[in-house]
């Protein structure tokens, strides 16, 4: 009945599990009164601005109820624009609104709503639909990234973007995750978007997750996920060892996409990331966090430690080890 | 640094439990399995008497030891009330006292009461000989229409027995007729018949009085009593229970007063309530807390559950077991890795399911749930802002348990009635969450979810429900160190959840 074999084989490719997620790395590394820092998306944006990240701009903040009205003023000039909860989870209560149509806005999952509908899910945001705990939350109007073609073929609709997860400042794993009509244009594996791997040391793709289960072509493009360069790497890997002096926050995932003119930018941080990744990477993360910390010492500055990632976290390293 | 501090918190906890677990069992002799008692019961009466400001008065009928049941100890908790016992006619009175009181007040009567096996014979001529013929209360119209039915009894009847038989079957019909109606009045109930049957008796030349008793049944909060009637022959009063038509006393009962007269009797004071509650006591109760006379011992049970009154300790004996199920809770959550609504809210239904029964618990369960989800896709079309949606599922929730009540009662089934202990804000809760999943990661998700729910829900139930659980618990409640030094050992556990096995199956090919 219970199979004390992959339990072992498990452990031993170092694959980490929720309760040692949580147990040995969140709670060990992640002070609570940090949270708020990634909770809160606007605070996210001050805090990469500050540091001289880039993030999609701001258009306009909706915070209490009154302000709704004034929504079609902030989009008055805008044709593509995001409205999301500042303190959603796991990508929930997102609207992408590529165009219009007529009075209506036109979504990137391709469905049409009108101004009513548009303030009652901005009411439902505010009054904390989305949010962690239910709380009172805010509504965010932001820049819509468009996205760099590289992805083009791996996409259905939406915007994908690039989980790395950053521990002690070093980034240790890294995804692209793909909409699909499933997520509705949405980058999140629980919806049924697709996680590739990358290759730490060169930025290529590698296969991807759908579920629990291992993939190598998209399932509404069918294209090879593998194999894809994703551009400017180094870059991307410069922005995730920094994000760790923006936070604090020992044990965490950043989520960058990719524009078109604007380059990598900073979509959110996220204190809890989940633990797909290592299916995207057919790779456990335990070892590699293990290799982080017994360098802890050694691993300062910004260049050792995207340096670290490049020389140890590569596939051809990973599959070494 | 942080585990070693862990372990030797647990270990300490687990040490001092084990210390007092093996004190109270090995020298204090307390019993380890539920089997091991003999049948003793503590009652319990409590009186909230509502003072007016002046002098009050309020009299009490206490048991005496009767038939197969001993008092072996009584207390009386006064509050500043004076307190006298008196003998009163067949009675014993207990009357509490005060000169000047406001507000309202709480009187104790405690007793501990032993049953023996078998029923003894009554030793000599113990019940003393009653003065024959007993004078009826009864006057005028009252006494002519009692004469009525007992002369036309007595024409028939060729012993004591059958006088009985015919004088109470006139009372104990569905519809009395005649005199009979006229005696028994708007007291219809089984008190009524017992009281005038005692006194048509009386009539007839035979010593009889009422006999109000208590049903010793585990753990009533609120309990009730029984009505019989006893007559007095060859040197014994003898029992007759109108309910069965036989010569017995009511299975369980013990006789508490006699007579015509009311449990409690007040003057001077406004409203009052009285209160009986009994539960079934363990042997040591008797043993240490009262034979021996170590003081320590008697302290250290006084010092316990044991000290509080019956009503707390039926609660109580709930409430400890909330600890054992919230351990296997989070076995099933952070070991097994199953998925439920809410962390705490499986528990909170099993506590329900305790009051429901199993299988009632899981029907009333799905029902609710059922007819709630569909109301709440409802409202989804309504467009409703968070608060006010929650508050009208809440109040659908409500109305969804009265209407289940209404129903099941008019079809008989009583069981239904029990509906109304679901944690209402736990249900409505459980329906949104199971709505919001529904629409977002689709239904397969959420009716997975809902039955994880529903199975962690019964597992608790049933380690809840275990007697021997129940009973160590409630005699050892130190054993709760124990489960807090499990829960505090899995805080730290890192292992994989086992449903995280097949989930990572891919990543466990060779090397």
């Amino acid at each position: 009945m219970f199979d004390f074999g992959l339990w072992k084989r498990l452990r031993d490719n170092g694959v980490l599990g929720l309760n040692d997620r949580n147990a040995n790395f969140v709670l060990v590394h992640n002070q609570r009164r940090n949270y708020p820092l990634v909770d809160d998306k606007v605070l996210t944006k001050e805090l990469a601005l500050k540091a001289g990240a880039a993030v999609p701009d701001l258009f306009g903040l909706i915070e209490i109820q009154k302000q709704v009205a004034t929504f079609p003023d902030i989009v008055r000039d805008k044709e593509n624009f995001v409205v999301k909860p500042a303190e959603g989870s796991q990508g929930e209560g997102i609207i992408v609104v590529k165009g219009r149509s007529g009075d209506m806005y036109r979504t990137a999952g391709g469905s049409l709503i009108d101004e009513n509908q548009m303030a009652f899910h901005l009411s439902n945001i505010l009054s904390g639909v989305y949010s962690l705990g239910g709380q009172p939350d805010k509504a965010i109007i932001e820049y819509c990234v468009e996205f760099d073609p590289v992805f083009e073929a791996l996409t259905f609709r939406g915007v994908p973007d690039i989980r790395i997860i950053v521990f002690l400042g070093v980034p240790v794993m890294a995804m692209v995750r793909l909409p699909t009509r499933q997520s509705d244009g949405k980058a999140n594996l629980h919806q049924g978007a697709i996680g590739a791997g990358i290759d730490m040391a060169t930025g290529v793709t590698l296969t991807a997750v759908k579920g629990n289960s291992v993939v190598d072509t998209h399932p509404d493009t069918l294209n090879k996920v593998s194999g894809t360069q994703i551009p400017n790497w180094p870059v991307l890997l410069d922005m995730a060892a920094r994000s760790f002096e923006m936070t604090n926050l020992g044990y965490q995932g950043i989520d960058i996409v990719l524009d078109r003119d604007r380059g990598p930018l900073i979509l959110e941080l996220n204190a809890r990331p989940g633990l797909n990744i290592q299916i995207a990477n057919r790779a456990g993360l335990r070892h590699r966090l293990e290799a982080v910390e017994r360098n802890r010492n050694a691993l300062r500055a910004v260049g050792d430690r995207v340096a670290f990632t490049i020389e140890n976290f590569g596939a051809r390293e990973a599959q070494a080890a | 640094m942080s585990k070693k501090h862990l372990y030797v918190l647990t270990g300490i906890l687990a040490g001092v439990a084990a210390l007092v677990f093996l004190y109270k069992l090995f020298i204090l002799e307390f019993p380890i399995t539920p089997g091991e008692r003999t049948e003793t019961w503590r009652v319990e009466a409590r009186i909230l008497v509502q003072a007016t400001g002046g002098a009050g008065k309020v009299t009490l009928n206490i048991p005496q030891t009767a038939g197969n049941f001993t008092v072996i100890s009584q207390n009386f908790v006064t509050g500043g009330w004076g307190l006298t016992t008196a003998t009163e006619g067949h009675n014993r009175q207990a009357t509490y006292s005060i000169n000047r009181a406001e507000g309202e007040h709480a009187l104790y009567y405690r007793a501990v009461v032993h049953r023996a096996k078998t029923v003894r014979a009554p030793p000599g001529a113990r019940a003393e000989e009653p003065e024959i013929p007993e004078k009826t209360t009864y006057v005028d119209a009252e006494l002519s229409a009692a004469r009525t039915i007992v002369r036309a009894a007595t024409r028939e009847a060729a012993d004591n027995q059958t006088l009985i038989r015919l004088v109470m079957k006139q009372l104990n019909t569905p519809q009395p007729e005649g005199p009979a109606e006229f005696l028994l009045k708007n007291n219809k109930g089984s008190r009524g018949i017992a009281e005038v049957g005692a006194e048509l008796l009386k009539i007839g030349g035979l010593p009889a009085r009422a006999v109000h008793g208590l049903a010793l049944k585990p753990d009533r909060r609120k309990a009730r009593f029984e009505h019989w009637v006893e007559y007095y022959s060859d040197g014994a009063w003898r029992p007759y229970d109108p309910k069965t038509d036989r010569f017995e006393t009511p299975a369980d009962s013990m006789p508490w007063w006699y007579g015509r007269t009311r449990l409690v009797h007040t003057l001077g004071t406004g409203k009052t309530e009285t209160i009986i509650s009994v539960r079934e006591a363990f042997e040591f109760t008797l043993r240490t807390a009262l034979t021996q006379a170590r003081n320590v011992e008697k302290n250290l049970v006084e010092f316990s559950v044991f000290g509080l009154p019956l009503q707390t300790q039926a609660v109580y004996q709930l409430l400890l077991t909330v600890p054992v199920g919230i351990l296997l809770l989070v076995i099933l959550r952070n070991v097994i890795g199953m998925k439920t609504f809410g962390t705490f809210m499986p528990v909170l239904i099993a506590l329900a399911f305790r009051q429901t029964e199993l299988v009632w618990g899981i029907v009333l369960f799905g029902i609710v749930l059922s007819i709630g989800i569909g109301v709440r896709f409802y409202l989804e079309r309504l467009k409703l802002l968070l608060v006010p949606r929650l508050a009208s599922v809440v109040i659908v929730v409500v109305v969804i348990m009265a209407f289940l009540s209404i129903v099941s009662h008019k079809l008989g089934f009583d069981r239904g009635l029990s509906v109304a202990l679901f944690p209402i804000v736990i249900l409505a809760m459980t329906i949104e969450r199971m709505t919001i999943v529904w629409d977002e990661r689709g239904p397969q998700e959420a009716f997975k979810q809902a039955f994880g729910s529903l199975i962690v829900s019964i597992l608790c139930y049933l380690a809840m429900n275990l007697p021997l659980v129940q009973h160590l618990v409630f005699v050892f409640p130190e054993t709760l160190l124990v489960v807090l030094a499990g829960t505090l050992l899995l805080g730290r556990y890192s292992g994989y959840r086992l449903l995280e096995l097949p989930r990572f199956r891919v990543l466990g090919g060779g090397r």
